[in-house]
């Protein structure tokens, strides 16, 4: 085999987060009552369009997430030697070879052909002068970058955009067939109805946002090979390369942080408002406990301990790949220790008041055994919480990764994320002239991403949310008085998502 | 009142004890004494005697919760833990790894973080109510749903762009203020504008669209009706009613935050210089100071629970239907 396939930690957890997603879309796709809140969702224009653009995100952070340890031959005295790298690799960085290979000196600016500072360089008669010297690969394939660069840019991000534009219109072809197919109509006729933003799935939006995803990674994948489109950071690294590895660690921390804790909310919260006594007193003075520690230092106290922990043990390791994983592993192990209380509280608050319902005390009457009544009638009717306080969550944990990487008790430095990016852009603010790229990607990255997580979670709110009505589908130009508006009840009850920056 | 005030206190107790239990579990049984003090004389080449002077100089060289050498209660009373606990209750928080006292440092760092998240948090509070009154009036029309939006994105943005991007525009390149350091006195003031600005902007986002949320729920209840029906404009039903009667749920969420306020926002003390309790805290967790940390742990649940505590008094003052028993 050309290589050893490596699953670490966060991989395999990944996988289990996409097997249960796929279990779940099977399981809610089979019964219609399930599927009624999910397609209000798909109604919701602004949740669909961002939707399209998280799935962008999703695509990259899967490709980052299938580690291996490529194959190295070397030759030892005539006999080839084959062992396996050190490197993990994902396939990512396969893909993305050029990008990361292609390192140069250091700063450069976005698509400059020289470097960003001056230089000692020796002229052919022997003399020296100092100058920006030529980047090793940023536009090394021009002859004169004067003149050459903007026309040469503009014509590959023009073709790069063209392609993009391709595969769009292939897609809109698909799904205007398609359409066409399900209503019984012509093919101009869906595709009308789709610019005519008469579907019922709001396509229009759709197509709008993949137009734009697609001809802005056109353009970026056509420039990308030959130019450092971000510029390159202090040790000449491609910020391109470094803001798309940063998506998986902004990701993982988004999901997996929920995964670990949904266990612990689900399990004390629905015990403690069912059984109430001295176990619903236990569990509140558990939780209790752990909120009152102010979030930011108690994960500061359990991440500076866990590197005491990894420093003195260095034998655990073999490779630097597998200890940050294990650190990013633990970050959300300790994110979501200090996460759980909320959605604790909340689930304890509904199932006091399902227990009293009336098919409840009728299962009780039955003689219905208590993990059944939990399991049966329970779980099914507070999953939409569950539901709406983990897409809420998301967003707010990927801001936090950031923050906490600046106070120092984020991800491993050597990995890759939001928050190692800004940190290492930071320190160079006080140069003249100023380094803004690595800060401008990592904010357009990171603003996409968490907006586009804020509008969803939005939309399955409002699906979602028994209290939300569907918001009034046109808006008018002046104050409608005596018109009842939507209330979202959970969104009040967890408050602002602030928490951090406090 | 008191009664329910005193009671209260005596509830905190269990807390604060398990709050303990909880950061010296993550501090002294993860890793012991010896680890850290490994960890802090350099890894290898450490003798057993400079590990053995290094935890007697913190007073971590007995056994860390049961002391099996002694009798009687002095089992659990000469202990690491039994101690260090104690100690934190009387606030005597012990030494910081420069050899400065702790309670000390954080009796001097408190003005200056309260200089600058008091401001953050009275102002905040203001312009956040302003801004979402103006989008309920103006509710289902494009100046709400563009608030909306405008809210949505501000909140999508990380606090440190907003410091960034803050410290960028206004220091470097307008040179309107000082980009970091702190005086004291009027001199204050130059230093604090841009950091309250800053501190204000980075909120609005997200508490802005919860207000708004609030009060459009409340507008959404039966007096409300019943008021319009009276026929009272939509001013004072919005300002007279709606706006009284939201304060309830918005206080839930302000008064416990109001006494952490001493702890200072941990990121913007250590961007803009401020010599407060968040600049403190963020050094000591980059030098591994744990003593530092254990105290702002301990403060910082007890000001939480005072919070709580806060919160419910307050409600007795805004909603005269509730009493504290």
């Amino acid at each position: 085999m050309p290589f050893k396939p490596v699953i670490l930690w966060t991989d395999a957890l990944v996988y289990l987060l996409v097997a249960v997603v796929l279990v779940l879309v099977w399981h809610i796709r089979r019964n219609e009552y399930l599927l009624v809140p999910w397609r209000r969702v798909g109604h919701s224009a602004s949740g669909m369009a961002a939707l399209v653009v998280l799935i962008f995100f999703v695509a990259v952070g899967l490709l980052d997430t299938v580690h291996m340890r490529p194959i190295v031959e070397h030759d030892n005295g005539g006999a080839r030697e084959t062992a396996y790298s050190v490197d993990v690799l994902s396939v990512l960085d396969i893909i993305a070879t050029p990008l990361r290979t292609r390192v140069e000196k250091t700063y450069s600016a976005p698509f400059a052909a020289h470097l960003y500072a001056r230089e000692m360089v020796e002229l052919p008669d022997g003399g020296q002068t100092r100058e920006f010297p030529r980047l090793k690969y940023g536009g090394a394939h021009l002859q004169d970058p004067e003149t050459q660069l903007v026309p040469d840019v503009a014509s590959r991000a023009a073709a790069g955009a063209g392609a993009g534009m391709l595969v769009w219109s292939l897609l809109v072809t698909l799904l205007a067939a398609r359409l066409a197919r399900q209503r019984n109509e012509t093919f101009m006729s869906a595709l009308a109805a789709i610019w005519r933003r008469t579907t019922p799935t709001p396509w229009y939006a759709v197509c709008i946002t993949l137009a734009l995803m697609l001809l802005l990674s056109g353009a970026a994948l056509a420039l990308c090979g030959n130019y450092h489109i971000f510029g390159t950071d202090k040790v000449g690294q491609d910020v391109f390369y470094l803001s798309l590895k940063s998506i998986r660690t902004g990701l993982v921390i988004g999901t997996l942080t929920t995964l670990m804790m949904l266990p612990f909310a689900l399990l004390l919260g629905i015990t403690a408002g069912y059984f109430r006594g001295w176990v619903d007193d236990v569990i509140q003075y558990l939780y209790t406990t752990l909120s009152s520690i102010p979030s930011v230092l108690l994960i500061a106290a359990a991440v500076l301990m866990m590197q005491v922990y990894i420093e003195t043990r260095p034998e655990l390791f073999d490779t630097v790949a597998a200890r940050a994983d294990l650190r990013l592993l633990f970050l959300c192990v300790i994110l979501g220790v200090t996460s759980w209380t909320g959605l604790c509280r909340l689930l304890r608050g509904e199932t006091l008041k399902l227990r009293e319902m009336e098919y409840i005390q009728a299962a009780h009457a039955f003689g219905v055994s208590h993990w059944r009544i939990i399991s049966r009638h329970i779980l099914p009717n507070v999953m939409h919480i569950v539901l709406i306080s983990t897409v809420m969550d998301f967003s707010g944990l990927v801001l936090a990764e950031a923050v906490l990487s600046y106070v120092g008790v984020g991800v491993d430095p050597s990995m890759i994320s939001f928050g190692t990016m800004i940190n290492a852009a930071r320190m160079e603010m006080a140069r003249e002239p100023m380094v803004w790229w690595a800060l401008l990607a990592a904010f357009s990255f990171m603003f996409a991403l968490v907006l586009s997580a804020n509008m969803f979670a939005d939309a399955v709110q409002n699906a979602f949310d028994p209290r939300a009505r569907t918001l009034p589908t046109r808006i008018r130009a002046f104050p409608r008085k005596r018109k009842q508006e939507p209330a979202a009840d959970i969104a009040a009850a967890a408050g602002p998502n602030d928490s951090f920056s406090r | 009142m008191l009664n329910y005030i005193i009671r209260r206190l005596f509830y905190a107790i269990p807390i604060l004890i398990g709050v303990n239990l909880i950061t010296f579990t993550l501090f002294f049984v993860v890793n012991t004494p010896d680890d850290m003090a490994r960890m802090q004389l350099g890894i290898k080449r450490v003798t057993p005697e400079a590990i053995g002077r290094w935890k007697q100089e913190r007073g971590y060289d007995k056994p860390l919760m049961f002391n099996n050498a002694e009798q009687g209660w002095a089992k659990l009373t000469r202990t690491v833990f039994f101690e260090k606990s104690i100690a934190m209750f009387a606030f005597r928080f012990g030494r910081a790894d420069d050899g400065r006292d702790i309670a000390h440092e954080i009796k001097k760092r408190m003005m200056p973080s309260l200089s600058i998240a008091l401001p953050v948090f009275v102002l905040g509070l203001g312009v956040y109510i302003v801004f979402a009154l103006t989008m309920v009036f103006f509710r289902a029309t494009y100046v709400d749903f563009w608030g909306v939006v405008l809210c949505v994105a501000l909140m999508s943005i990380s606090s440190l762009f907003y410091i960034i991007g803050g410290q960028f525009l206004i220091s470097k390149l307008w040179h309107l203020v000082p980009i970091s350091g702190y005086g004291y006195g009027v001199d204050a003031t130059k230093f604090l504008i841009l950091p309250v600005i800053i501190g204000v902007v980075s909120g609005a986002g997200g508490n802005t669209r919860w207000y708004r949320t609030i009060f459009l729920e409340e507008m959404s209840k039966d007096y409300v009706r019943t008021a319009r029906a009276k026929g009272l404009s939509e001013n004072v039903v919005l300002f007279g009613h709606v706006l009284r009667n939201a304060l309830i749920p918005i206080l839930t969420g302000t008064v416990v935050v109001i006494p952490l306020l001493f702890l200072g926002s941990l990121i913007a003390e250590s961007f803009f210089g401020i010599p407060g309790l968040g600049s403190y805290t963020i050094d000591a967790i980059n030098s591994q100071d744990f003593a530092v940390v254990r105290a702002m742990v301990f403060l910082g649940s007890l000001l939480y629970i005072v919070g709580l505590i806060l919160t419910d008094i307050s409600y007795t003052l805004v909603d005269p239907r509730i009493r504290l028993e």
